[in-house]
């Protein structure tokens, strides 16, 4: 992957390409064996006035002519791509396989980000009467704090556990530790949502390879294998969901991939979870499974999340202090658990990971889908 | 996002009077309307409804950073209102700052500008609500 952060110096192209390179290399695959690509990514169109990304990446990686698909399902994009790639290997149809995920979000002005990413929410029913992202997780986070007493303090505890394990990732965006006070006292973007509350705008990308694990095998010694793949969805608008303090999909989701993996919730030694805004990750623990429904606040205050502790949850610093390229999210998530099932992730190790989960959200969680991925003895 | 004239004007009944939908086999209402009922599927029978524009605030915040478009409105209350008949919506209410509503007060409809293009663009109308004196 390519360091997460505003990359003014590179764009679209640039990005993908050095992430498409690192994973060739870290595979030892030449690209004559690569047959299908597969790649994430929301919204070119709005943030650099292309669409037709497909085409673009298998020309620019110099994979013509073989099969290139872009993938898109909002902020969960990447992670949709993921299980496109898995499904096209599984089903014996390609052998060998790129994963990609990108977004280049800061060649356009803030107002226009806004607008590009209000696309992942109901644009007639919420965004024209004054959603915003932050202020749609807003109306959830306030929800939680009413039904189940959830307090900022918790939710701004998520952003300071993120920041701690960004500042031991090199490719994170934001690498400096920061407080609960850093959180309590910034700028409000959505009440009760402030802007240490909230996931960054993003330029990056990630890649990595796929194929059937035998043939993984003669090109390394530590292949991982996603033991689970599951996808679901649900209303495009918040306020059509019955509760808006669980994310229905991720519930589904979850409950498929632990049944695929043949494993539980407490199997689970670390995960990557869809922090876009702090309550995302509150949300997330619960209906995943790692904590009862109410109790993700205070288990993220009492730091039962954080690395080495029960379960080590958004080891790379998450969306939110890793960044968040939308598309490349999904994708990102995954390298990150392999480097940590391979034992690779260098001054944030969660000790002994067998087993990982990735988590990948898009919208208000109208699409989640999520990856069991286990190490190979 | 900008919109054109076609879709604001294929929208009048929704945004201007709360127009909706509902299944006549489950009896489960819509808006805005749907012409397929999630529940029933091809067994239902939807007909068109109106809604009388009371409600319940059922969630809600204060947004402090604007959207293209409603950077003149900040800062302004963003709910989810439960309408008297079921569905919920998103909508902004007028008149208020955050400190001076509760999730759970009563709430009523009232016509207001949503929104203008750009200095020269359209403007829209449409639907907010109100705390109910």
């Amino acid at each position: 992957m390519t360091k997460f952060g505003e990359d003014w110096k590179r764009g679209f192209r640039d990005l993908i390409l050095e992430a498409g390179k690192k994973a060739l290399e870290d595979s030892n695959l030449h690209g004559a064996e690569i047959d299908g690509l597969f790649a994430g990514t929301m919204a070119p169109g709005p943030l650099i006035g292309q669409e037709h990304a497909g085409a673009l990446l298998a020309d620019w990686m110099g994979l013509n002519p073989i099969a290139s698909t872009r993938v898109e399902a909002a902020c969960a994009s990447g992670g949709v791509a993921l299980r496109q790639g898995f499904m096209a290997v599984a089903s014996g149809l390609h052998d060998c396989v790129v994963e990609g995920g990108v977004e280049k979000m800061t060649d356009v002005s803030g107002p226009d980000v806004v607008s590009a990413l209000g696309g992942a929410g109901d644009q007639e029913w919420e965004l024209f009467p004054g959603a915003t992202f932050p202020a749609i997780y807003a109306l959830a986070a306030r929800r939680h704090m009413l039904d189940y007493g959830t307090t900022e303090e918790q939710m701004a505890s998520v952003a300071v556990k993120n920041h701690l394990n960004g500042s031991k990732n090199k490719y994170a965006q934001f690498q400096s530790p920061i407080t609960i006070e850093t959180v309590m006292k910034s700028k409000m973007v959505a009440s009760p949502l402030k802007v240490f509350d909230c996931s960054p705008v993003t330029d990056g990308a990630a890649a990595l390879v796929l194929m059937p694990l035998d043939k993984a095998r003669a090109h390394t010694d530590t292949p991982i294998e996603i033991a689970a793949s599951a996808q679901a969805s649900d209303t495009l608008a918040l306020h059509d969901r019955k509760s808006l303090t669980e994310l229905n999909a991720t519930k589904v989701a979850a409950k498929k991939a632990y049944e695929m993996a043949k494993v539980g919730a407490k199997d689970i030694d670390i995960a990557e979870v869809h922090d876009c805004f702090t309550i995302a990750e509150v949300m997330a623990i619960e209906d995943l499974g790692f904590f009862k429904k109410g109790q993700g606040g205070p288990a993220s205050e009492k730091g039962q999340t954080a690395l080495n502790a029960d379960i080590s949850v958004n080891t790379s610093g998450g969306l939110k202090a890793c960044g968040h390229p939308v598309g490349a999210t999904g994708i990102k998530q995954a390298v990150e658990v392999t480097w940590q099932l391979r034992g690779q992730a260098n001054g944030r190790q969660v000790d002994g990971a067998e087993i990982g989960l990735t988590h990948n959200v898009g919208g208000s969680g109208a699409t989640a889908v999520v990856h069991i991925m286990k190490r190979v003895n | 996002m900008a919109e054109n004239i076609a879709i604001t004007w294929r929208r009048i009944p929704e945004r201007y009077r709360l127009a909706g939908s509902q299944c006549m086999t489950c009896h489960a209402k819509f808006f805005p309307p749907r012409k397929l009922c999630p529940t029933c599927r091809r067994k239902g029978k939807i007909e068109s409804c109106a809604f009388s524009g009371k409600g319940k605030i059922f969630s809600l915040s204060e947004v402090h950073s604007a959207p293209a478009g409603l950077e003149l409105e900040i800062p302004y209350v963003l709910a989810i209102v439960q309408l008297a008949e079921g569905p919920k919506l998103t909508t902004q209410l007028v008149d208020c700052r955050e400190k001076d509503v509760k999730v759970g007060a009563a709430v009523e409809v009232v016509f207001r500008r949503i929104r203008s293009d750009d200095p020269e663009g359209l403007l829209h109308y449409g639907y907010k609500f109100r705390l109910v004196k």
